[in-house]
């Protein structure tokens, strides 16, 4: 009895274990092949032409180089405005702030505003920028919507690395006569920057994939040209990924894996780069 | 000289704490417009109306059922999808896999969680839609099933990062205890570590319904946007529309300050209040797993 117990207790936990491992496999090999497949196949169409040509024939030939400008442009856009407003909410939150309700309430609202869906954004950035402030469809009006979409997550990356930190930097800096303000910029910045550069990028990675907020606010159908000054609406690499697939018949598909292929490394090229930032300054750390 | 300094301080102290209020000025600023634009829907349609199971704007049929049917079912079926693989593999990641492949795997998971949903999309089209008209033999592969799929992969990142961390935070000794007493590996993840760490792994749980309810681009190319009701168990099957996708699909159509664009705004505060609630409610998990951490450590 007391046996097989023990042996139904063993027999649980081998099954147990392999149906979690089974779990694992089962999320991670579709990811592999998923990057995979579209390297595999998106790989063949990537050219000089491709990457620097104008669209020909309808987009159905020639290359995309308007909406790769346009991602770059955009991503410039959003950076110009989240950056500087982030990092400076981040230290606010980590350097100011008290405990009270209304730091509570700066919170709540960051974390709402990391969870509104994209394409509320792009109601949003509608309403305020395209039509109350008549910005147009343009490349402003997507980089400030898209600027307010990555807010959240560069105050909480920058603000996480900020607190890391440690206090003891803060209190010599004090003691030797500095203000709050030189503190702040003299010491605890430098030394929380690679956390926040790492922050910001991943941020704005976000912000170049995202289709829904620019959709009606500044991403352009087909553009044969590059903009020419902030009030014009744009091509980018998502939006002509969706354009592409879905709206373009006959559309050949070889150019189609090719735009994925050249959205993917446009955004996991910010993530590598990320990730270096972090592991080199890991490696440096004083502390 | 001693007074430049102090008005500088004062100066930017100013606009520093200014910078850390705008987080509350844009979720009100959303909100606002949101209203503004969205509640004369209400003058113009009946509510009676617009809770009607017809979405049919070119005959001012404006029925938002069907909508709020067709983001539930994908939902619902993304969340099946997602929560057994999500909570497996960060399961599997903090407790069983060995360190180095931990270290190759989560960023791994992660880099899925940083692909564009429109290339997930993509794929849904060319891949997984055709691949389920054939194997499950229907009219077409364009259905909530497919939505579902790929919104169960864009929720399993989330979940599986945030759950990891939660897992990973649940210190060693409570795993040492268990086995101690003789315990196996498998009970001592079922009733030490995952009750441990379930805070975490709710929060989790709850940002991956709030990614998926939200997501726009995949779930528009992949389920068939037909604004049928999704009354039936096999609606799954059939094509839908969620609220994102009308609101993606339709508004670059209409024309401003109409009827029809105060209901897509509308459609709009819906999804506002939906995701102001699910993350309110993650949110206050959070706070109370923190509290309970201070009351451990102290």
């Amino acid at each position: 009895m007391k046996r097989g117990f023990a042996l139904d207790r063993f027999v649980i936990e081998r099954l147990g274990v392999a149906l979690i491992t089974l779990t694992a496999v089962l999320t991670v090999v579709p990811i592999i092949g998923v990057f995979g497949y579209i390297i595999a196949r998106g790989a063949p169409a990537i050219s000089w032409e491709f990457l620097t040509a104008m669209p020909r024939d309808g987009m159905r030939a020639g290359g995309i180089l308007p909406a790769i400008v346009g991602t770059f442009y955009l991503t410039l856009g959003t950076a110009i405005f989240s950056v500087p407003l982030g990092i400076a909410a981040a230290i606010y939150l980590a350097e100011y702030a008290r405990e009270n309700w209304v730091t509570r309430l700066i919170r709540i609202a960051i974390i709402n505003l990391a969870g509104i869906p994209s394409v509320v954004y792009g109601l949003f950035g509608l309403g305020l920028f395209v039509l109350f402030l008549k910005f147009g469809t343009s490349l402003l009006s997507a980089s400030l919507t898209l600027s307010i979409m990555t807010l959240p997550v560069i105050i909480s990356a920058a603000e996480e690395a900020l607190r890391a930190v440690p206090q003891s930097f803060r209190t010599v800096s004090i003691s030797l006569g500095g203000t709050r303000w030189q503190t702040v910029r003299k010491i605890v910045l430098p030394q929380a920057l690679p956390g926040i550069i790492t922050g910001v990028i991943l941020g704005l990675e976000r912000a170049a994939g995202e289709t829904a907020p620019i959709l009606f606010t500044g991403a352009a159908f087909f553009l044969p040209r590059l903009p020419n000054s902030p009030l014009d609406a744009t091509m980018a690499l998502p939006y002509h990924l969706f354009v592409i697939s879905t709206q373009v018949p006959e559309m050949p598909i070889q150019i189609q894996y090719g735009t994925a292929l050249v959205l993917i490394i446009f955004v996991l090229g910010m993530n590598l780069i990320a990730t270096v930032i972090r592991s080199r300054a890991r490696a440096k750390r004083q502390w | 000289m001693n007074k430049s300094p102090n008005w500088r301080e004062t100066i930017i102290t100013a606009v520093i704490r200014t910078c850390g209020y705008s987080a509350v000025v844009f979720v009100l600023l959303i909100f606002f417009f949101l209203l503004r634009e969205g509640v004369p829907a209400l003058a113009e349609v009946k509510l009676g109306e617009l809770l009607t199971t017809r979405w049919y704007p070119i005959e001012n049929h404006f029925g938002i059922l069907p909508l709020l049917t067709g983001s539930l079912v994908v939902t619902l079926g993304a969340m099946l999808i997602a929560i057994p693989f999500g909570i497996g593999t960060a399961v599997f990641l903090a407790e069983i896999a060995p360190r180095w492949l931990r270290e190759i795997l989560k960023p791994l998971v992660e880099l899925l969680g940083g692909l564009p949903s429109v290339v997930l999309g993509f794929l849904g089209i060319l891949l997984l839609s055709p691949f389920l008209r054939v194997f499950l033999n229907l009219p077409t592969g364009l259905t909530a099933l497919a939505g579902a799929l790929l919104l169960g992969g864009i929720a399993v990142p989330t979940i599986v990062s945030i759950a990891e961390d939660a897992l990973d935070s649940v210190p060693q000794s409570y795993r040492e205890g268990a086995l101690a007493l003789g315990a196996t590996k498998w009970q001592t993840i079922w009733r030490v570590t995952l009750p441990a760490a379930r805070s975490g792994v709710l929060t989790a749980l709850m940002l991956g319904i709030g990614r998926t309810i939200g997501e726009t681009m995949a779930v528009m190319m992949v389920t068939g946007n037909a604004p049928v009701m999704a009354d039936k168990l096999t609606s799954i099957l059939s094509p839908v529309r969620t609220m994102t996708a009308t609101i993606a699909a339709e508004m670059g159509e209409v024309a401003n300050g109409s009827t029809y664009y105060h209901v897509l705004f509308f459609i709009g505060l819906v999804l506002f209040l939906i995701s102001l609630v699910v993350n309110i409610l993650a949110s206050t998990v959070i706070f109370r797993s923190r509290k309970r951490a201070e009351r451990v450590l102290s």
